[in-house]
Parts: C-alpha cells; sequence; structure tokens
C-alpha cells in the first residue's frame, strides 16, 4: 500500500529505524518503587498541588488540579505515600515542582476488572467534561490540554477531524503498535470525539511505512461499517506536524499565525484517542502512556506501557540495559527531543520514546560557519530560510525575523538535521521565538 | 558521575545528516584528483610540485590567520586544501613557484579572512586568487606545455585553443566557417589518438566532423593543470551530483544560456551568419567545465535557494559568453563567476521561498 499524498515543500528523510521495535508488542513495563510526578506535564500553567507530604494516595487520585484554562490535572499512577515534594528538571530543561510517592497498598484499577460508561448517552459537554477532569493532553509531544483543542470557539466548525497516525518520527513505534494492538479501542474513541464535534469528515492518516496498520484500520472500519477514511501518506518527516498532515490530506494551508480550526479542522494524534477512550469509557485518568524504548545502544529495544513517574532508567534496564556506550539519551523522538544526562528523569505525560543512541546514529561533528549550502531552506516545511533567520535572531534583530516568519516555525528539527555546519538552528529560532514573545 | 561525563547534551535534532562541512569539502577533494591525476601524467612531475605549493601556501595561511585571529584552527574543513587545489587546478604547469604562493596566500588572507573566514567570503577564494595573478603577471600565466600525449610533443610551448584562436581571429580574413577547422588549417596539433577517433565519427556522422574533439574531450590539449580534462573533471561532478553535493540548477542554467548565445553568435566571427556557433568546441575548451562544476556551485559564494541559483547560472553563462566572444581574454569562465558571486546577495533578497499558509498578493494560500 503506497502513499500518494504528501505535502509538496521541504521535508527530510532520516534513516526510519522502526524496525528495531515495531515488531514488539506492547508490554506492562514494571512499576518501581518511587514515582516522581512532576506538576508541569503539559503545555500552559502547571497544575496546583492539592496534597502534602504524608498523604496517603490512591490510583488515580487528583494530586495536583488545573489551575486555568489551558492547564491540566495530575493524578497518582499507585497507590502509596507522598514522601516528598521537591523541584525537578523536566527534559526541556523547566524546572518545576515534583511529587515524590512510595508506592504501597491496593491496586484500585489494574487487575481489576473495570465498570463501563455508556458513553452514547452523554452529550458533547459531559464529554469534554470527562476528558477535562482525567488531565487528557496532546500524546504526540507537544501535551496541549486535549480539552481546550476539542472545544470549538463559537463562529467555527470542525469539517474535518484527523487522527494523526502519521508517526514521523525516527525509532518511535507506539502509535503503530497501537493502532495494531487497540483497534476496537481507537475507533471507539474516534466515535467519542465524532459526539464531541460533529465533524462532516473524519479520516486516519497514517505514513506508507505501516501498512499492516493501514490495513488493519481499513479492515475494522469497513467490517463496522463507519464512515471513517483511512488516508495512506507518502513518507516524510515530520508529516506528523498537525499544519503539515492537514496540507498532505486537504491541500489546505492553516495561515500564518492561524490553528487547524481556522480551516475548519481538528488534529489528535493516535495516542491522544486512546487516552480519550480510556478516561470516557473507564473513568481512567492519563496515569499510563506508552513509551518506545529504542535506539542503538539498547540492547532489547521494547514498546512498554509506562505509569507516568517511572524512571526512565528502569525502563532501559527492562530492555536489557545499554549494549555499548551511548552517545546520547534522549527524551522524545530523536529529531524534536531532548537530551537528558539523568537516568532519574521521570517519564510525563509527553514522554514518547526513550533512545539511547551511538555515535554512528547521531552523527556528530564539529560546528563551523554557515557554508550557504541553503539545505536548510530546502528542508524546511514552512517555506521558512532557517540560517538567516538563525542570523537575525543572532544579531538580536527581532523584527526583520519576525519579518521573514519566526513565529511560523514548527520546531521540527528538519533544518538542524540536514545543516553540514552542524548550527543549532532550531535552537536558535526557539529562543528568538521566546525573545520576541518577550518583548511583545 | 562517571556515566554523566560521557554523555553528550545537545539541542535537538538528535541526530544530523552524515554530511558535514568537512566531508562536503573533502569529497570535492576527492572528486577533483581524478582531473589532476591526468595533468600529472601529461605535464610532467613538475606539476606535482605546483600543486604541493598551492595547497601548502592555502593550508599554511588559513592556519596562521585562525592563530593570528585567536580562532579555533580551521585547517581539518578542508576548504583550504580545496581553495589550494583548485588554485593549482586554474596554473599553466610551468608556472614558476612562487605565483601559486602569491595566489594562495592571497585568496585565503585577502579573500576569505578578511570577511570573517569560511563561509563569509562573497567571492570565489580560488577564482579570485587566480584571477589576482593572472592580471599580474599574464606573460607567465598564458606560457602552456604540450601534453606528452600529443604527437608534437617536441613543441615544448604552445598555445591554448582558445588563446591561440584569440590571437588567430583578430584580423581574420580566411574562409573557414568554424574554431575547429580555423585550428586543423592552421595546422593546430593533432594527437594520432584523435586522428583515429576523428575517423571513426566521419564514419558515423559524416563528413562534417573535424579533428580535435577527442583531444580536448580527454585532456590533449595544452591548458591549466586540473582543466584539460573534461572527462575526468565530469566523472568527478557526476559523483558530486549522485552525493547532491551539487544540484543540477547551477550547471544546468550556465551550460544551456552559454550554449544557446554560442549557437547564436558563435558563428559571426567567421562570417558564418547566425545559428552557426561551434557548441561542442566552446564548451570543451578552456577552463568551463572546471569552472561551471566546480567553482560556480562553491555553496558559499553562490545563491541559496534553486531559483536564485538558476539565475546565477544563467548569468554566468551569459557573462562567460559576452567575454569569451567579445572580451579581450580568451577565457572568461572566472570572471564571469566572480562578477555574479557579487550578485548574490540581490539574488538572495528576490528569490525568497513562498511561505506556507502565507497568503501572496497574486493567489489565496489555497
Amino acid at each position: 500500500m503506497k502513499g500518494v499524498m504528501t505535502y509538496p515543500k521541504g521535508g527530510v528523510h532520516p534513516p526510519d529505524r522502526k524496525g528495531l521495535s515495531s515488531d514488539k508488542p506492547i508490554k506492562n513495563a514494571l512499576i518501581p518503587q518511587t514515582l516522581v510526578v512532576p506538576l508541569s506535564q503539559h503545555l500552559g500553567k502547571p497544575a496546583e498541588l492539592v496534597v502534602e507530604v504524608g498523604d496517603e494516595v490512591r490510583e488515580g487520585m487528583l494530586l495536583g488540579k488545573s489551575s486555568g484554562f489551558i492547564s491540566a490535572p495530575v493524578h497518582s499512577p499507585v497507590p502509596g505515600k507522598v514522601t516528598e515534594i521537591k523541584d525537578v528538571y523536566l527534559p526541556n530543561g523547566i524546572k518545576t515542582k515534583a511529587i515524590v510517592i512510595e508506592m504501597e497498598g491496593e491496586f484500585d484499577r489494574s487487575g481489576k476488572e473495570q465498570h463501563k460508561r455508556e458513553w452514547k448517552q452523554l452529550n458533547g459537554k459531559d464529554l469534554l467534561d470527562i476528558i477535562t477532569e482525567n488531565g487528557i493532553v496532546g500524546l504526540g509531544g507537544a501535551t496541549f490540554p486535549t480539552n481546550v483543542k476539542l472545544s470549538v470557539p463559537k463562529g467555527k466548525k470542525a469539517e474535518l477531524f484527523v487522527v494523526n497516525g502519521v508517526e514521523c518520527e525516527p525509532y518511535l513505534t507506539i502509535d503503530h503498535r497501537l493502532m495494531l494492538e487497540k483497534s476496537d479501542e481507537l475507533i471507539e474513541g474516534i466515535e467519542i470525539i465524532q459526539k464531541i464535534l460533529a465533524p462532516e469528515r473524519t479520516a486516519i492518516a497514517i505514513e506508507d511505512n505501516k501498512p499492516d496498520a493501514i490495513q488493519l484500520m481499513e479492515e475494522k472500519i469497513a467490517s463496522k461499517g463507519l464512515a471513517i477514511e483511512v488516508i495512506p501518506l507518502k513518507l516524510k518527516y515530520p508529516q506528523g506536524d498537525e499544519k503539515l498532515v492537514l496540507k498532505s490530506i486537504t491541500g489546505l494551508e492553516v495561515p500564518s499565525g492561524g490553528l487547524p480550526i481556522d480551516i475548519g479542522a481538528v488534529v489528535s494524534n493516535a495516542g491522544t484517542v486512546y487516552s480519550i477512550y480510556e478516561a470516557v469509557v473507564f473513568n481512567k485518568p492519563l496515569i499510563e502512556r506508552f513509551v518506545t524504548v529504542s535506539g542503538g545502544a539498547i540492547k532489547e529495544p521494547l514498546n512498554l506501557k509506562v505509569r507516568i513517574g517511572t524512571p526512565i532508567g528502569d525502563l532501559i534496564e527492562e530492555c536489557g540495559g545499554f549494549s555499548e556506550v551511548p552517545e546520547k539519551i534522549v527524551v522524545g523522538g530523536p529529531m524534536t527531543g531532548f537530551t537528558v544526562y539523568d537516568l532519574d528523569t521521570p517519564v510525563i505525560k509527553g514522554t514518547s520514546g526513550v533512545l539511547a543512541l551511538t555515535s554512528k546514529e547521531v552523527n556528530s561533528a564539529s560546528r563551523t560557519n554557515c557554508i550557504s549550502c541553503g539545505r536548510c531552506i530546502e528542508s524546511c516545511p514552512m517555506g521558512l530560510n532557517p540560517t538567516t533567520l538563525f542570523k537575525k535572531v543572532d544579531h538580536l534583530s527581532y523584527d526583520e525575523a519576525l519579518e521573514l516568519g519566526l513565529m511560523d516555525c514548527r520546531e521540527c528539527g528538519s533544518c538542524g538535521y540536514v545543516c553540514p555546519a552542524h548550527i543549532p538552528l532550531v535552537q536558535g529560532i526557539k529562543l528568538g521565538k521566546r525573545m520576541a514573545r518577550k518583548k511583545g | 558521575m562517571e556515566e554523566k561525563d560521557i554523555r553528550r547534551v545537545e539541542p535537538a535534532p538528535q541526530i544530523h545528516h552524515r554530511d558535514s562541512t568537512a566531508r562536503i569539502m573533502w569529497t570535492v577533494v576527492l572528486c577533483l584528483l581524478p582531473a589532476g591525476f591526468w595533468g600529472v601524467y601529461v605535464f610532467g612531475y613538475r606539476v606535482l610540485m605546483v600543486l604541493a605549493v598551492s595547497i601548502l601556501s592555502a593550508v599554511i595561511a588559513e592556519y596562521g590567520m585562525s592563530k593570528v585571529l585567536g580562532k579555533d584552527t580551521t585547517v581539518q574543513d578542508g576548504s583550504a586544501f580545496l581553495t589550494g587545489l583548485l588554485i593549482g587546478y586554474n596554473l599553466p604547469p610551468s608556472i614558476p613557484y612562487y605565483i601559486p604562493v602569491i595566489a594562495s596566500v592571497f585568496a585565503i588572507v585577502v579573500v576569505k579572512w578578511t570577511f570573517g573566514g569560511l563561509g563569509h567570503n562573497w567571492m570565489n577564494p580560488a577564482l579570485a586568487g587566480r584571477v589576482f595573478v593572472f592580471f599580474s603577471w599574464t606573460g607567465q600565466m598564458t606560457a602552456w606545455t604540450m601534453p606528452r600525449t600529443m604527437d608534437a610533443a617536441d613543441t615544448v610551448s604552445g598555445a591554448s585553443v582558445l588563446g591561440f584562436l584569440k590571437t588567430g581571429l583578430l584580423d581574420y580574413k580566411g574562409a573557414e566557417t568554424g574554431p575547429m577547422a580555423f585550428l586543423r588549417n592552421a595546422g593546430y596539433p593533432q594527437s594520432s589518438m584523435d586522428v583515429h577517433v576523428s575517423e571513426w565519427l566521419r564514419g558515423i556522422f559524416g563528413e562534417g566532423i573535424s579533428g580535435g574533439y577527442w583531444d580536448m574531450f580527454m585532456g590533449n590539449i595544452p591548458g591549466c593543470i586540473g582543466e584539460v580534462s573534461a572527462f575526468l573533471l565530469l566523472v568527478g561532478a557526476a559523483y558530486l551530483f549522485y552525493k547532491k553535493i551539487i544540484t543540477w540548477e547551477i550547471p544546468a542554467a550556465y551550460i544551456a544560456v552559454f550554449s544557446i548565445l554560442i549557437w547564436i553568435f558563435g558563428g559571426l566571427r567567421y562570417n558564418a551568419g547566425f545559428f552557426q556557433g561551434n557548441i561542442p568546441f566552446h564548451l570543451l575548451s578552456g577552463g568551463l567545465v572546471l569552472g561551471v562544476f566546480y567553482m560556480a556551485t562553491d555553496m558559499v559564494t553562490s545563491p541559496l535557494n534553486r531559483r536564485g541559483m538558476l539565475i546565477f547560472g544563467a548569468g554566468a553563462g551569459f557573462l562567460t559568453f559576452l567575454i569569451r566572444i567579445y572580451g579581450s581574454f580568451p577565457e572568461g569562465v572566472s570572471l564571469a563567476i566572480i562578477l555574479m558571486n557579487i550578485f548574490v546577495p540581490m539574488i538572495n533578497r528576490y528569490t525568497l521561498v513562498k511561505r506556507f499558509g502565507v497568503v501572496t498578493e497574486k493567489g489565496k494560500a489555497a
């Protein structure tokens, strides 16, 4: 099954290395004795702490409540006792408060028969409330609170709903496995969102490096007789970006500075749809997520179902540890993820992968001056000029950078990937965006 | 704790394409080597010394400049080596050794480092070095050696085909209709191999084929050390295309514009009328192949995006034609490329890519 559709401009083809883990069924990871649950696991304001040191908590109990419109609550992944509240650094360098839980006592949900909610009688507003309460955020990496995304602003209409099963980041295979192993649940999740958004058209976008997932989804949808399209897309990074997946499917461009809803579309990652299913059907908060542990330096790459707050070191150990000294430990995908040096870094809602990469995979080289090869321009799916943007930011000329489309950057990393001079283009542009926002 | 020290912490993306600046530069060097070996073979071992001197001067100048300016040494990135090699390739085999030294030092110190080193120079350093010594020591720069593969090898010095033509055409009254016929009638030397190949070609294409193309294609002509063998330069260029280090835009636009203009106007000098120019002759003579594939495509001094590259290539093709046919110099490639280098910032400014999600004046962004 070859996908024919893709977006026209830019994009790169890094070695996808998905074969390391794509045939490994999702396995429950061991639950560690001590878990560290940060209060800021989403885009927006951190959750507000509602427990104290010494409190007994139960599985799925609220630890931090949502503190604003763009915020999300945090729940306890295990039963146990709060032993400490401390500051931790997240992989992206942000410092936040975290709750340390020592596991003890009985699990209320795991291993027990769960009551299924009859959600079809509920209306969209009730469904959205359930999603809000259970702390569901976008699991594709951006961790934007899902309830906000699914609340269509007045005067706009979601004509198209897209389930993003593109998973364009190399190495990561959780969405792939999810589509293969949890296809029925996924489809029920889609029906829940259809009820909320009432879109005219619903589509699942999958890149053609996952032919088995495309086929299975097509079969399942056909056997259920649902009006959901499966759209195979031609492999190209970063097609999983919501603006690009929409361009690939519809040919429409989300306006610069706009959101998908501006062209009447909502995009949700497959993993998010699955957690919406769990939240709505079983009233289960987001306390677990799927994580691909992979990379050339991992002995046995696996797809794991992991409790939030589990140290990444435990996951690596579960995969047999390192097969050689890794050059880098990465949290997230290799194109947008962060390097960490601390194996105690906890898995949070946005952790899609833990990678241990060898120097051969990383291809490090010393930085040189820009040699004007133009490869960054060629690679940019947004039609930007990364090297010029980088120079403008470097010279503090934010106004000029803004004029050249600084804010349009999706931070996909394509420019940094191809740059032979190894200039940290994305980092520079990210910094420029932050500074430009500060200046107002 | 020990583990922490070995791990690299970097911003995203965490993986990179295998091409680095150094890898690109050294690949270009590698692709240039076959043509250099040919130069050594046909012009003798002295050529090896010329190349060594120009490369060493460039590398030492690069090292010295980075030291003087207190920067990390940049010799290992290969760009200075490449500049030295290209300068050597652009010199006649009999050049006195002090000229490559001056050309290389001028290229690295003045053209490259006064603007800030690698990536900051607006003019191709190797070409600037060549042009600098060309105007300063024109005599030495136009004294040519006959290749040893030529049967007339007893002639120690000869004229390059283009030089021969330029002088010959000054007071031209003859009846030949093109440069090839002119060379043959004037008794320009021809290798025995070429005689055979031309015979064979005439068997296929008819009597109109003049002798001499084989010599020009393979490099049996006097000329600069690295420019004579069009064939081996093209072999290297094919690898550069394959590795995507050069793209098709600049060479294609250059060759297309140059060929069309030569075809239209090239015959006028022979009173042959319009549309009678000899395209293969002009493509194979002089430094055109070397210039088009290895110097016009220099990343630093060519435009950033593809539309710009087309404009750049077309402009260089036009200027080469102008200088070669109507100028006082036989060549034209180096000057044309340098002149186009000047326009690169302007070309970059006016060839912006269409941005995603931005409505242009022409029409709605879908």
